[in-house]
């Protein structure tokens, strides 16, 4: 399923992904899942859960829980088009909306990285119930992929 | 009712504001929403930084929070696109977002947000997004 990614040798890369996806506090707070993996495609589940709700009258869940999952979603992808995964950090996200998400039902999405260079990668998501055809929402987002750096420079900062 | 009071009514009949734990204060016309820092919040638990997502959420929502107050609808405003720019991340502290409308017409506004942390003068992220204001079924016939 996996077999065109760059994604090194060791491990499973589905297991990899999926134990990154939970790896975040905010992401397992939302209940995020990874569902499947192709080339740089990752597809993944956004549960629905009432406490996500950002319209008490409609009962659909809130805008800020798509950006959440489509930003988490972009990052996976990203970092499954690197050869050497390591953190991406996000430049830019763009959220077109075309419709509300049904109440009561989980969110899911493809998130697609086209191009990684060196130093950014560009990747597209679409978020919907049922179909990719009918969608809730387009995001096109960029991602700085030498973050590493930064972040451990970060890190030796705390640290001391 | 105080506008503050009606504010903090309206934020605490959101599922999702309880959720990120978000409050607002209100001067004036001006709103600033504060997402005080809590572990779930966390995007990366090493750095720790906080997740972009939420920081995108808390500027989505001063957005929508600030352009209610502006339009004084008692619906509240739909998100048609939202922009994000990532300008440094989000440390394990209290973050504050405020919006600016840049343009309401009939249908649709134009607005501007930031979120920052320490200095008002250094912020973490930006916003720019459209949304749907007005009376909705006029707007968008299919909902």
């Amino acid at each position: 399923m996996a077999s065109e990614t760059h994604y090194g040798e060791g491990g499973d890369v589905f297991e990899r992904i999926q134990a990154m996806m939970k790896w975040t506090p905010q992401g397992r707070a939302l209940g995020f899942e990874v569902t499947k993996l192709e080339g740089n495609h990752v597809w993944g589940r956004a549960p629905y859960k009432p406490e996500l709700v950002g319209d008490p009258e409609t009962g659909v869940i809130a805008g800020g829980v798509i950006t959440t999952f489509l930003d988490q979603l972009c990052g996976m992808a990203a970092v499954l088009a690197m050869k050497e995964p390591s953190m991406v950090a996000t430049i830019d996200i763009r959220i077109d909306y075309m419709r509300g998400a049904t109440p009561g039902r989980d969110v899911l999405a493809e998130a697609h990285c086209y191009k990684i260079g060196r130093n950014v990668a560009f990747v597209r998501a679409v978020a919907f119930e049922d179909d990719a055809g009918n969608p809730i929402a387009h995001a096109t987002a960029t991602f700085m992929v030498n973050a590493t750096r930064k972040f451990g420079a970060n890190l030796t900062e705390k640290k001391s | 009712m105080t506008p503050q009071e009606q504010l903090t009514a309206a934020l605490a009949r959101i599922p999702y504001a309880t959720f990120l734990g978000v409050r607002a204060e209100l001067k004036g016309d001006e709103l600033t929403l504060v997402l005080p820092y809590s572990e779930h919040l966390l995007g990366n638990p090493l750095l720790p930084a906080l997740h972009g997502g939420v920081v995108g959420a808390l500027m989505e929502l001063t957005a929508i929070t600030q352009l209610a107050i502006a339009s004084k609808s008692a619906k509240f405003p739909k998100t048609i696109d939202v922009g994000f720019d990532y300008l440094r991340s989000g440390k394990p502290v209290d973050t504050f977002a405020r919006a600016k409308v840049i343009k309401i017409g009939r249908r649709i506004a134009n607005v501007q947000a930031e979120a920052w942390q320490g200095e008002r003068g250094q912020p973490i992220a930006a916003m720019h997004g459209h949304f749907l204001v007005g009376d909705d079924d006029a707007a968008n016939p299919k909902t």
